[in-house]
Formats: structure tokens, C-alpha cells, sequence
């Protein structure tokens, strides 16, 4: 690394308080400073001054980590882990670090699959057929293990009609108050087509006209998180003349039902300086938005019994606790119930926990526990990696609990029949 | 001298091979970390000056695994390192080059809570915080308090004899502990204390707290639990100046009153919290703001409150503020605790000072503290436990500049002195560790040291458990030891 980088800056921020360590998945489970954020940090420095070498050990440090970023809310130091965590591991690639099958495979898959709609549509419906044709088990035996984990962590793949695209302009319900943009998302668009739904009615309902530009691609979170940043730039472009440069006049917002793909689009200011901040700046999180902009319409009654979990890119990287509990808590009916560790990381992190399925499966047991004490009807989460950690899990210990987006609540409050998923 | 033996070398003639597999039948593959990253990694605590690099690390999960580590170590002469979460600021978990680190953050199973007795059993990496949390709706909590509790072990704690802002009224970790298991240096295992908080002959639980690892390491702690008091009150007085807001902490406390706490946090840490997650509204332009908690009986917190509050207008209060509820209460905590860290934001590093005065002093000695900041051009801001007269100077650097480093440490040097020549000593809670044990000779001499020297023989007669830490390794700094003038000097270092 270059001593005088921007990376190497950032790790200067961290003056080794340790105040970080307890609200760190890796280090709570392992015990070891190494596999903790100031100890991250402090291999990223000591790398950069040449006082350890950038090799395999620095690159499974940096791979074991979540990059869930709880670190970065109770830092008092101001370190921008996230920031940091990207750009080192970009370093990892580009010292041909990240070689091997696992990480080729992670690449191929993120560029030529995910960011291309086309081909994840026809992947999805693949399996689809597979399991239909109960092929799964044979599959499970067949795939390399991540592959296989993958397959089993998808929920039931949604009828085509969810997954067709959703329509790129949809008026505004009663007295119009603005016009957002929708980015829809690869993994939302595919697999949770009824949360885009969701989103557009309770927006439409609120007065807000939506759009779904065309030409927007995929966020790019995935890409950067993996370390291919040049990939996630080039994602970010797209999206910077999708969402400020064609359509007419302004957006008052872009909005996201994704929290890892609004804490990309915020953060790209990041990726391409002085270019995307205009994005950067329009982005707000579908609960963050409706909380911002108040509820004109009122919601139905709900007698339900709901918890909701903190997806990290939205508490700790977006810094948005409150707006989803309230939007919910306006609910008449609904009793939004308090479980211990909301706020903690579920294991799902993106790709990553098909890479530590064991690690995973011990920090999602924990988040089931605080969950089944609670014993809600519906458990809440706006991610779709969280959402698919959350129902596997929810499956696999057979509770009788719902999975679902906070805004799917919101929309059936107002009696919107959207075709339900688990 | 009589007694004084030199520094241990670092042994060398048996290999690291050896010890390594050894450890690894101890404590398995996965628990003995030896890749360069990891070495690296736990070679300082949070004092980054001087970092080493051990040979090994290993994380046990039992007593009896530690026992095993230990003699293993005894047994191939090679020192070794007890280490909690590693946010000590006196480089106590530093290890020696070529050190055993014996990490004890896998252990952290709260063993037996007896909420009629008020005691809790708990592993040594069981985290302060979580402590409390688990015994909280038995309407109680574990006083000690240090600032970083949420991460701190209570191992660490004994080791440091930690304190907190609420040390005051409720003393430190030595008032709550009743007693401990420990793994000797040889690898014997014995139990020191009672259950019962009385135990027959030498008061060895005493002994063990405050001896930062040197001694032992401890595998078990019986801590005495307290009530959550009734009612809690917490003021926020806002001052022109840190002298004043001291003027008030004194008035309090001649009035026999006994808050539960009395902690001051001058202008430049509170604009570092403010820019900070920890932010909490302090005022940004004020000179010092005086946090001050008043806990007990309702009845008579009403009748305290009213004292409180007629002494800091006569000492000039510019504005007092009381916490509306335990949310705000929060607040104004997580940002006094928040400090240290967000200190950081200043610059590159950060000096944690903790020394001791006399109450009374207070003013004139921070005065002289600022002065000497000044006159080395650096950046210091006080945080302080008030109400014990606890400073902590913070001094903001930059470890890559030499000359800033050079600056550093000889500010730190007169800060001590001053302190010390006003009838304070070298640290309220932070430890000696390897930082300060040049400056033993300050406060002790030659017959003091040698008396410590010869107890900490009695266990650790190698010098193997945690060398380098707390006694001189040069002969005491004689030059400016009152009880020693007439001798001749001899340099540190
Ligand atoms: C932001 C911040 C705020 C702080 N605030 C305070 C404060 O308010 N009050 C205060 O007193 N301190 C404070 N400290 C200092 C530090 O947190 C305490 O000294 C704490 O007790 C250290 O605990 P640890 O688990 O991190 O121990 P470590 O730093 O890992 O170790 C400390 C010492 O204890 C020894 N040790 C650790 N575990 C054991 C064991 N099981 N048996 C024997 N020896 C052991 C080590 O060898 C070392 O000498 C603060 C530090 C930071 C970074
Ligand atoms: S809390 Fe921040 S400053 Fe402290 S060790 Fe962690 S990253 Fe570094
Ligand atoms: S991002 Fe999450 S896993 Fe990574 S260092 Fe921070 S807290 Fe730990």
C-alpha cells in the first residue's frame, strides 16, 4: 500500500481505543484481536508503513470480516470503516491476492450474473425449474459448496408475474406532492418483486408519483464489497445518468427498499468524486423517505404482534434507527416488540456467508434466540440479504414466524392485497 | 543492591518449535495463533508506543487449560503475558519479545449469579458491561465503571485495580472483589479469598488486585454485587473556566456530601465528543462542563439537589442543566465515556495520561499541566475524575514525528513530577505497567521497590508472568526522589 494513500489516512483516525471490539460478529465469536475492527485497522497501517507484509493472513483478516460496519457506530474516532475496509480490499485483488476458485467464481458471478438482468431473470428461473423438478437435493451435491449454500438460503422462487418488471411510471394516488425514482434493485427485482410493489403503492398512496428509470443498473455494493471497485464505479456511472441526467426534471428523492443498495448509492460519492454526489445526495432509504415525508394517508388496522431487525447497511451504515420502528408504529393495531440485539449483525453480509456457513450459522443462532423470545407473528427487515438469512433461519428452527419488509406491513395496512412470500 | 536482580533475558535456548506444539496440545490448532498478522496484532494494548512482538498467542477456554499453558511455559523458561481485551493505557498486555500473550477472552461465561447474596462468579472475559446487563433485573449492578466497560474485561479489572467515574462513592474493583481463583507462574492453581468476603490470615485477594498480571494470572472472580439505588440525579454545570467548575467540585464535597460521581471535561474534548457519535448537546462554547450525579434514597436526593445547585450559583455557574430521564442521563455518560476515543479525532494518537493529586489542588496544578502543554507546543485537553482529584491529561500526537513523540514524552515526564512534588502519585487507575516504571523511583525508593521486588518474587520468583511491568528495570530515578537526594543520578534508559 502507499504510505501516502487514502487509505493509509483513514487507519490514522483510529487512536486503538478498543471501544469498538464488543460490537464486532468476528471478534465475539473468535475472541482474537486480529480478527477484530482495531485490529483490521492496525494490520491496514502496519501493511501501509511496511511493518507486515500484504499476504494470505492480511487477506483472510479482511475476507473474515462482515463489513457490517457496527464498528463505525460506536467508533468515537470517526474511523470510516466501511471506506477503509473497500479500498484494502481492492488492494487484496490487485496484489493477486484473491486467486483461487472461491474468489474467481465470487467475481464471475457478481459481474456477468448480478449486474446483468437479463441473465440472473433467466438464472433464477433455472432454479425455479430445478427445484420444481425437485432436483435440489442432486443439485446441493453437485454445486461447490458456496453454491450449494446459496441455492438453499433462496426463498421460494416468486411467480412470474412479481418478477416481470415493475412499471416504469405509476401516478401519484389523490393530491400529488412529488415525484421519486425507484431503484429497483437485481436481488429485490428478482426474488422480492412484492416488496417493489409495496414500495410503489405505499408511495402512490402517499401522494408521490414513482419512476423506475430506465437504464439504472445494478447498485454495485456486491462488486465493491468483493473489492472489484473499478466494476462497482462503472455500476455507479450508469446510475448517476439514470437517476440525475435523463427524465425530465429533478427527483425529489431516489428512493431504495434496499438498505445495502442506499448505503452504496449514498456512499458513491466515494466511488466517483464530485460525480455522484448529486445521487448520493437524492438517495433516501422507503422508510427513511416516508418518515421524512409523513404519512398523509391513513393506515389500516394490523393486529399483529411484529419485531424488527436492524439491517446493518441501514442502522450502522446509513445511521437510521427510528424511521422503520415508527413507520411501523403508526400502524393502528400493530405491537412492535423490543428483542434484544436488533441493532447485531444476522450473518448474512452479502456473499459472505457463503463463504463462513459456520460462523454464519452461530451469529444467526443468536439473533433466533433474542427472536423466538420475543415470539413475534411477523419479523421485519429491510434487506434482501437479511430477509433470506432471516427466513432460512425462521425455517429451519420451524417457527411459525412471517419474514417480510416493513413496507409490505405498511401496504397491507392499507389493505393492499400484494401477493405474500415467506 | 540487596535483592535487585537484572533484567531476564529472553530465553533462547529451547525452540519455538517446541513451545508451539506444545501449546497447540494444549489449547488446539484453531487457539494458538502464530501467523505474523497475529503477532503483530497483539503486540500492543491501547498505549501503541513501544509495541513487541510475542511468539505466540493462545486463547484457552478453562482453568485447567491455563494451568497447562502456564507450567508449559515455567517448564521451557519462556515468559508470558495475561491479556484481557487490551484496552489498557500503561502497556500492561505488552508482551516481550518472544512472549507467551495467554489471551482470556474465550473465557467469558458468567459462572453463578446469587442475587440474595449479592455475589457473582464470573470468568475473567466476561466484559464489565455485560455484567451489569445480566444482573440488572435482580435490581442490581457492578460498580466499578471503568470508561471502557463495554469492552474491558473483568479480568483486566482486577489486574489494573480499575476505577470509574462512579469511583467516588463506590470505591474500586478492590471493593468488589472477594475473591479469586489464579494460575500461578509455576502452574499451581490456588483460590485466594472467600465467598464470604471474611477469609482467615494474609489478605491475598488485596494483594492480587492492582498487581497487573505480574503476580498470576486470575481464572476466576467472585465480585460483590450492588443494589441499583432508588433514585439518581444527574447535573450537567456549565463554567466559564476548568477552575471553577473545580471550585464547585470542592464546595460539594467539603459539604459532606458523597455523589455518586463529579467528573469535569474542558473545552477541547468537549468539541472533539460534540463532533463525535457520542455527541450528546454539551455546549461547544464553554470553558468546562462539570457532570455531577447525585443516587441514594428519593427523599433525600430532592434536599441534595437544591445544595447542589445553590453552591454552583455562587460559584458562578453559567447555565445547569439536569437530566430529564435515564435516556438523557444516557446520553451525557456514553459522551464523559465516549472521551478518550473521540479524542482521537485530533490527531493520529493519543496520550492518556492518569496521575494523582490532592483534591484541593486542583486548579493550580491543572493550570501549571496547561502551562506545560503550552511550552512543549502541544495539543492537551483534560478529562478528569474530579471528585478524587484523578486527572488525565490527554496529549494529541503524531507517533511518526520524532521530535512531536520527543515532546510527548518529556511533558509527560514534568506533568508526573509536578503531580508527584504536590503530594499526588503516578497513576489513579491506569496502572504502571511498562510506561511509568521508570518513574517508580519517583515516588518510592530503593528499600520501598525492593520490598514490592520481594513479594512479587514469592510467586513469580523467574520473573517469567508479565516481565518488564510495574518495577524499574534500571535502577529508580534517584535525582528526583526526595527521599533519596544526596546520591548520585542515574539516568533512565
Ligand atoms: C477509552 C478508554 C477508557 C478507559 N477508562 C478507564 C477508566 O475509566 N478507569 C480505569 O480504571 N481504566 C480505564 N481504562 C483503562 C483500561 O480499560 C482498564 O485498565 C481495564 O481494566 C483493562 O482491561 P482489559 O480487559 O482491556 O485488560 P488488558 O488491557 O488486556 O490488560 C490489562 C492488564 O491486566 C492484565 N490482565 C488481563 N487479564 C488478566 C487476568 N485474567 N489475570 C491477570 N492479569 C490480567 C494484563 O496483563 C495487563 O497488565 C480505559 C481505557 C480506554 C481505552
Ligand atoms: S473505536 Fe474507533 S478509534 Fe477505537 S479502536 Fe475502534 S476503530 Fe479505532
Ligand atoms: S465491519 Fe463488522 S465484522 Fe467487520 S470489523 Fe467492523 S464490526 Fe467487525
Amino acid at each position: 500500500m502507499d504510505v501516502t494513500s487514502e487509505l493509509y489516512e483513514g487507519t490514522l483516525d483510529c487512536v486503538h481505543c478498543g471501544l469498538c471490539l464488543s460490537d464486532c460478529p468476528t471478534y465475539l465469536d473468535t475472541g482474537r484481536e486480529t480478527s477484530s475492527p482495531r485490529g483490521r485497522i492496525y494490520l491496514m497501517r502496519g501493511v501501509a508503513e511496511g511493518q507486515i507484509e500484504l499476504g494470505p493472513g492480511v487477506a483472510d483478516e479482511l475476507h473474515l470480516c462482515l463489513g457490517c460496519r457496527a464498528c463505525e457506530s460506536v467508533c468515537p474516532s470517526g474511523v470510516r470503516y466501511g471506506a477503509l475496509l473497500e479500498r484494502a480490499r481492492e488492494q487484496l485483488v490487485d496484489a493477486g491476492l484473491r486467486k483461487g476458485q472461491g474468489p474467481r467464481l465470487e467475481r464471475l458471478l457478481l459481474r456477468s450474473l448480478l449486474a446483468r438482468p437479463a441473465r440472473l431473470h433467466a438464472f433464477i428461473s433455472a432454479i425455479g425449474i430445478v427445484r420444481a423438478l425437485r432436483l435440489d437435493r442432486l443439485a446441493r451435491r453437485l454445486l461447490p459448496a458456496a453454491l450449494a449454500n446459496a441455492q438453499a438460503l433462496l426463498p421460494p422462487i416468486p411467480p412470474s408475474p412479481l418478477r416481470a418488471p415493475l412499471p416504469s411510471w405509476t401516478p401519484a394516488v389523490g393530491e400529488r406532492r412529488g415525484r421519486v425514482a425507484l431503484l429497483e434493485g437485481c436481488v429485490m427485482r428478482e426474488l422480492y418483486g412484492a416488496v417493489g410493489r409495496a414500495t410503489i403503492a405505499v408511495l402512490t398512496r402517499n401522494g408521490f408519483e414513482v419512476v423506475v428509470p430506465e437504464g439504472q443498473a445494478c447498485c454495485g455494493a456486491l462488486h465493491a464489497h468483493a473489492g472489484d471497485l473499478s466494476f462497482a464505479r462503472s455500476l455507479a456511472e450508469r446510475n448517476v445518468v439514470a437517476f440525475t441526467e435523463q427524465g425530465g426534471a429533478p427527483y425529489d428523492a431516489v428512493v431504495t427498499h434496499s438498505a445495502g443498495c442506499g448505503a452504496a448509492m449514498k456512499e458513491s460519492g466515494g466511488w466517483l468524486p464530485g460525480r455522484s454526489d448529486g445521487l448520493a445526495a437524492l438517495t433516501r432509504d422507503i422508510c427513511e423517505w416516508l418518515d421524512e415525508s409523513g404519512l398523509v394517508a391513513e393506515p389500516g388496522r394490523l393486529e399483529l404482534r411484529v419485531c424488527y431487525d436492524d439491517p446493518c447497511h441501514l442502522v450502522h451504515a446509513q445511521g437510521i434507527a427510528d424511521a422503520p420502528r415508527r413507520l411501523l408504529s403508526a400502524i393502528p393495531g400493530l405491537e412492535l416488540v423490543p428483542h434484544a440485539g436488533a441493532s447485531d449483525c444476522c450473518g448474512a453480509a452479502g456473499t459472505w456467508s457463503l463463504g463462513h456457513p459456520e460462523m454464519s450459522a452461530r451469529i444467526l443462532d443468536a439473533k433466533l434466540d433474542a427472536i423466538e423470545a420475543a415470539s413475534p407473528a411477523v419479523l421485519t427487515s429491510g434487506n434482501p440479504g437479511c430477509l433470506m438469512q432471516l427466513r432460512a433461519g425462521v425455517e429451519a428452527r420451524g417457527l411459525a414466524i412471517r419474514v417480510a419488509h416493513p413496507i409490505e406491513l405498511l401496504a397491507e395496512a392499507y389493505g393492499m392485497a400484494v401477493p405474500g412470500q415467506r | 543492591m540487596p535483592g535487585v536482580r537484572p533484567p531476564q533475558e529472553a530465553p533462547t535456548s529451547r525452540s519455538d518449535a517446541e513451545l508451539i506444539a506444545g501449546l497447540r496440545r494444549i489449547v488446539g490448532n484453531e487457539h494458538c495463533l502464530t501467523r505474523p498478522e497475529d503477532l503483530f496484532a497483539y503486540g500492543c494494548d491501547a498505549l501503541t508506543l513501544d509495541a513487541q512482538r510475542p511468539a505466540a498467542i493462545v486463547l484457552p477456554e478453562s482453568t485447567e487449560q491455563v494451568a497447562s499453558a502456564v507450567a508449559l511455559c515455567a517448564y521451557l523458561q519462556r515468559p508470558f503475558v495475561p491479556r484481557g481485551a487490551g484496552t489498557g493505557l500503561s502497556g500492561g498486555a505488552h508482551p516481550t519479545p518472544g512472549a507467551v500473550v495467554i489471551s482470556l477472552t474465550r473465557m467469558r461465561r458468567i459462572l453463578s449469579i446469587d442475587a440474595d447474596d449479592r455475589i457473582a462468579i464470573v470468568q475473567p472475559g466476561v466484559v464489565n458491561a455485560d455484567l451489569s446487563a445480566a444482573v440488572a433485573h435482580h435490581g442490581l449492578f457492578y460498580a466499578p465503571d471503568p470508561s471502557s466497560q463495554q469492552v474491558c474485561t473483568i479480568g483486566g479489572n482486577v489486574a489494573e485495580n480499575s476505577g470509574g467515574p462512579h469511583t467516588l462513592k463506590y470505591g474500586t474493583t478492590t471493593d468488589h472483589v472477594i475473591a479469586l481463583e489464579i494460575v500461578l507462574p509455576s502452574g499451581d492453581v490456588v483460590r485466594v479469598g472467600s465467598d464470604t468476603g471474611f477469609a482467615a490470615g494474609y489478605d491475598l485477594t488485596g494483594v492480587a488486585v492492582g498487581s497487573e498480571g505480574t503476580l498470576g494470572i486470575v481464572t476466576e472472580v467472585t465480585v460483590r454485587l450492588s443494589p441499583i439505588p432508588e433514585a439518581v440525579e444527574t447535573l450537567l454545570a456549565i463554567f466559564d473556566d476548568v477552575p471553577s467548575a473545580c471550585r464547585l467540585v470542592g464546595r460539594i464535597i467539603e459539604s459532606g456530601m458523597v455523589p455518586a460521581s463529579l467528573e469535569v471535561i474542558d473545552r477541547r474534548t468537549i468539541e472533539a465528543v460534540e463532533a463525535s457519535v457520542y455527541r450528546a448537546g454539551l455546549p461547544q462554547d464553554a470553558g468546562a462542563v462539570l457532570i455531577i450525579e447525585l443516587d441514594g434514597a428519593a427523599c433525600e436526593l430532592q434536599a441534595q439537589l437544591e445544595r447542589v445547585r445553590a453552591f454552583a450559583y455562587e460559584e458562578g455557574v453559567r447555565g445547569l442543566e439536569v437530566a430529564r430521564d435515564d435516556a438523557e442521563r444516557a446520553r451525557f455518560w456514553r459522551a464523559r465515556k465516549g472521551a478518550f476515543g473521540a479524542l482521537g479525532r485530533l490527531a493520529p494518537d493519543l496520550y492518556v495520561h492518569d496521575a494523582v493529586v490532592p483534591r484541593t489542588k486542583l486548579p493550580e496544578i491543572l493550570e501549571k499541566i496547561c502551562e506545560i502543554g503550552d511550552r512543549h507546543r502541544l495539543r492537551l485537553s483534560n478529562v478528569f475524575h474530579a471528585g478524587d482529584g484523578n486527572l488525565h491529561p490527554n496529549i494529541s500526537f503524531d507517533r511518526r514525528d520524532p521530535d512531536e513523540l520527543a515532546r510527548v514524552i518529556e511533558a509527560g515526564r514534568e506533568i508526573l513530577e509536578l503531580c508527584v512534588a504536590a503530594g499526588g502519585v503516578l497513576t489513579g487507575e491506569h496502572g504502571v505497567g511498562n510506561e511509568k516504571r521508570d518513574y517508580m523511583g519517583l515516588v518510592f525508593d530503593d528499600v520501598d521497590l525492593d520490598a514490592m521486588r520481594r513479594l512479587r518474587d514469592v510467586w513469580n520468583p523467574d520473573g517469567l508472568c508479565n516481565p518488564d511491568k510495574i518495577m524499574p528495570t534500571t535502577r529508580p530515578c534517584m535525582e528526583s526522589n526526595p527521599k533519596a537526594r544526596g546520591y548520585d543520578a542515574v539516568p533512565i534508559d
